[in-house]
């Protein structure tokens, strides 16, 4: 049995490695991780400590992206910075995947009057622009990153919502599903035992593929101003605080520009990858 | 007459092979037949390489896969040889495939007289209006009733019974020499199935072509075809006169026979077949 | 005492223009010990009588009675229990990211019942199937073996009744033959009730006592194995079904 996983686990590594846009994109979300657990030793300066005299320093070689306006170490904000995407993210993952598959799968299990009223919930989310839902949501329960993360999480569950009926509606008539009916199975024990395992991979894949645009509104809400407050280093604040400075101090912009482009490529490519190597229907 | 009596078709020695991880399979091995102006069943469980028998023929073998043979000739053709766009002028023309379920081979967005009248336009260059012709005749042909009202139908629209028959007619309405069958009845029930079988039956006798009858069934191939090839393993077992299947000598032939609930000797328990591993390399 | 009962048994679905009645008040008993075969072709609505004893289709009206008590469209755990149904296609029944040992442990856990492994070690057993299988997944499983397991699922639960539908119809006529050995042994070892569904007149007559010949969701003939194999049967379209399992007939035979 777990010889087996084993296997499985081996085999999906070797059809990674055998995708090199995945792979790829799999290394930068792995050094995502690597940096944000050990920011501490990776970051050169306290990414909170202001020197005014050492105000918007270009790069060099002992700040190595150079100063902000505060006279903060660019790189050592970038690095704690990479905390905060990845706290939101998996955050807000944690948060999304179980509501989404919970509304979703009663939706597509039960059917009837259930299905209408949870599907046209999930359409009144859906027919919003998700960055204007997660900026009214995050206007009105304060700025902050708790509540950029309730925020995000929000708008994000519907598409999941959606995937997992879907999936649920294909297995709900399935043969192993109608036998564990007919012996007494009830409805948790279904959802949960028989249509989870089968659904992970879809919603896996769609997670990932959705990480690159969670990270994005938390950019954007940061940059205006209702993500992460200051001090706390955030990449789409500091780009914001940078943009005063744009023509003189290129680096405050465009270095944490680089960083939210890098990581929503790196996750975009590992989810492609992904669907190819994971999903059934490619197999 | 020497026109009648030369092969339709002519396999010798021919191996299906796909090269994997682990070294190359042969899904077909060392396949000898011919076949004449007859109905030559060919049987065998899944994974006989039956399928692949009849897919490799039409050189529509998987792209993987590797045909390898001494000869296989169809009538003036050299298939081993013929270039894709030979074949593709001999595919749907000269040599028909009849498969199990219409459903998937009938275009779901064109209706079906359309896609009948479409190959004789594709391969006889025939005008519209001759081709609407020609196609209404065959639809009568293979006792459709109102073939007005069928031409105008989608693929969704008819059951499974007239699917196969509009199959057929599409099927045979290039006067094919040699047709392809795989397993075209069994998604059938009994009574359509008896009347599909008596339509191609008569279309075979009527116009002196080549069947090549592809089944898991035995009393349908043995009742229905001149000729039967059984496969095991990729091999021909035997081949045999479909009226003498019952005194098959072979031993899987013969398990084959033993294993089959039968209406006219019934018995308590059914032999089981005791699968030996020289039949794999006989 | 019939350990099945069937009285006006009517299954409709669809409303309005859709309204389609797909059984048409059918009635049956069923012996214990017997093996009752219902025969017909697609649509005929032989499955859905087989899914309104399983308690798989709930809209049913009429009455039905099963080891002597009479059941509803909802059934009680240990109603369900006392029917288990085997189903078609064997790749399709089985979880295919659960191992057999889970598939079988399933309903010993729904049904609080103890000695689980001892119970699932014997009823692979039971079913020919090495105690080793409780670790392998279906996809690595034969189709035979896949529908020993699915055969081991319905037995679990130690029902009076088994419900087939179409059991062996996907299997290869080797295999088929093992398969159809294995519920003749189970039946005479644990004298458990069948009820058959098939197209296949020639597993009808080697498995049942009696079958019911379904034609537009009625009965036209009940008859026995002897009639079947006789030839004795008293509806032109009993003897249809006879002959198409023997073949293809011609119609220039036919007229003669």
């Amino acid at each position: 049995m777990r010889q087996a996983r084993l296997h499985k686990a081996y085999v999906l590594w070797l059809s990674l490695i055998a995708n090199p846009l995945a792979f790829a994109g799999f290394l930068v979300v792995v050094g995502l991780v690597l940096v944000a657990t050990f920011a501490p030793l990776l970051a050169n300066h306290d990414p909170i400590l202001q020197d005014l005299t050492m105000a918007l320093k270009p790069p060099s070689a002992v700040n190595w992206f150079g100063t902000d306006e505060f006279g903060r170490d660019v790189y050592s904000r970038l690095v704690y910075g990479a905390r905060t995407t990845l706290y939101i993210s998996v955050l807000v993952t944690v948060i999304v995947a179980p509501i989404g598959f919970a509304i979703g799968a009663t939706a597509g299990y039960l059917g009837g009057w259930v299905d209408v009223v949870l599907m046209r919930i999930t359409d009144i989310f859906l027919s919003f622009p998700s960055l204007v839902l997660a900026l009214a949501f995050s206007a009105a329960l304060g700025p902050g990153i708790e509540n950029a993360v309730i925020a995000i999480a929000l708008t994000v569950w519907p598409p999941i919502a959606r995937l997992a009926r879907a999936e649920t509606l294909t297995f709900r008539a399935a043969d192993f599903v109608v036998a564990a009916e007919l012996q007494g199975a009830g409805m948790g024990r279904i959802l949960f035992r028989h249509i989870v395992p089968l659904c992970a991979p879809s919603i896996i894949i769609r997670l990932t593929l959705n990480m690159s645009s969670v990270i994005l509104t938390a950019a954007g809400l940061g940059f205006l101003g209702l993500g992460a407050q200051p001090p706390m280093p955030e990449w789409g604040a500091m780009a914001a605080s940078g943009r005063q400075y744009l023509l003189d101090a290129w680096w405050l912009t465009t270095v944490p520009g680089i960083a939210i482009l890098l990581v929503s490529l790196a996750f975009n490519l590992l989810g492609d990858g992904l669907r190819d190597i994971m999903d059934p229907r490619n197999a | 007459m020497p026109e009648q009596t030369k092969p339709i078709l002519s396999v010798k020695n021919m191996s299906v092979q796909f090269p994997s991880l682990s070294g190359v399979v042969s899904a077909v091995r060392n396949l000898s037949f011919e076949v004449g102006r007859e109905k030559v069943g060919i049987i065998g469980e899944s994974g006989s390489g039956k399928s692949t028998t009849g897919r490799a023929i039409m050189r529509l073998q998987p792209a993987t896969a590797r045909v390898v043979a001494d000869e296989m000739r169809f009538e003036d053709v050299d298939l081993l040889t013929a270039s894709e766009a030979e074949m593709r002028a001999i595919r749907g023309s000269r040599i028909s495939m009849i498969l199990q379920d219409p459903k998937y081979s009938l275009n779901p967005v064109m209706t079906v007289g359309e896609q009948i009248a479409e190959t004789v336009i594709l391969h006889e260059r025939l005008g519209r209006k001759a081709a609407r012709e020609r196609t209404l005749a065959m639809l009568e042909r293979v006792n459709i009733r109102d073939p007005q009202r069928v031409f105008n139908l989608y693929p969704h629209e008819v059951s499974g019974g007239m699917g196969q028959r509009i199959m057929i007619s599409m099927m045979l309405i290039s006067s094919p020499s040699l047709i392809i069958a795989d397993e075209p009845t069994s998604a059938l029930d009994v009574t359509v199935r008896q009347q599909v079988l008596s339509i191609l039956d008569d279309l075979i006798s009527e116009r002196n072509i080549g069947l090549i009858f592809i089944s898991h069934d035995l009393n349908l191939v043995k009742s229905f075809c001149d000729r039967v090839i059984i496969m095991y393993a990729g091999r021909i077992v035997e081949t045999i006169d479909a009226s003498k299947l019952d005194q098959a000598t072979h031993p899987y032939t013969r398990g084959l026979l033993e294993a089959l609930p039968s209406l006219d000797h019934p018995r308590d328990r059914l032999e089981v077949l005791k699968r030996q591993a020289s039949w794999a390399e006989a | 005492m019939s350990i099945i009962s069937v009285n006006d048994l009517a299954v409709s679905f669809g409303s309005g223009n859709d309204f389609k009645q797909v059984v048409k008040n059918v009635a049956f008993d069923v012996e214990p010990g017997e093996t009752f075969g219902l025969v017909g072709e697609s649509g005929c609505g032989k499955s859905t009588v087989l899914g309104a004893l399983a308690g798989r289709i709930k809209g049913w009206s009429g009455s039905v009675s099963i080891d002597g008590e009479g059941v509803g469209p909802k059934r009680s755990r240990l109603q369900l229990a006392k029917q288990q149904m085997v189903f078609q296609d064997p790749f399709g029944s089985l979880h295919p990211r659960h191992t057999i040992g889970r598939t079988l442990l399933e309903p010993l856990e729904v049904h609080g019942l103890d000695q689980r492994q001892e119970r699932v070690e014997r009823v692979l057993r039971d079913v020919g199937l090495p105690p080793a299988f409780r670790h392998r997944f279906p996809h690595q499983l034969s189709g035979g073996q896949r529908q020993r397991v699915a055969i081991a699922r319905a037995l679990i639960l130690n029902p009076r009744i088994l419900l087939l539908d179409e059991p062996t119809s996907a299997l290869d006529v080797s295999i088929q033959a093992e398969i159809l050995n294995l519920l003749k042994d189970l039946q005479e070892r644990d004298k458990l009730t069948y009820v058959l569904v098939s197209h296949d007149m020639a597993v009808i007559a080697h498995l049942c006592n009696r079958v019911a010949v379904m034609l537009d969701g009625q009965f036209v003939e009940v008859a026995s194995r002897e009639q079947l194999l006789q030839g004795s049967v008293q509806h032109p379209y009993t003897r249809t079904l006879l002959d198409g399992s023997r073949g293809y007939v011609p119609p220039r035979k036919l007229a003669s």
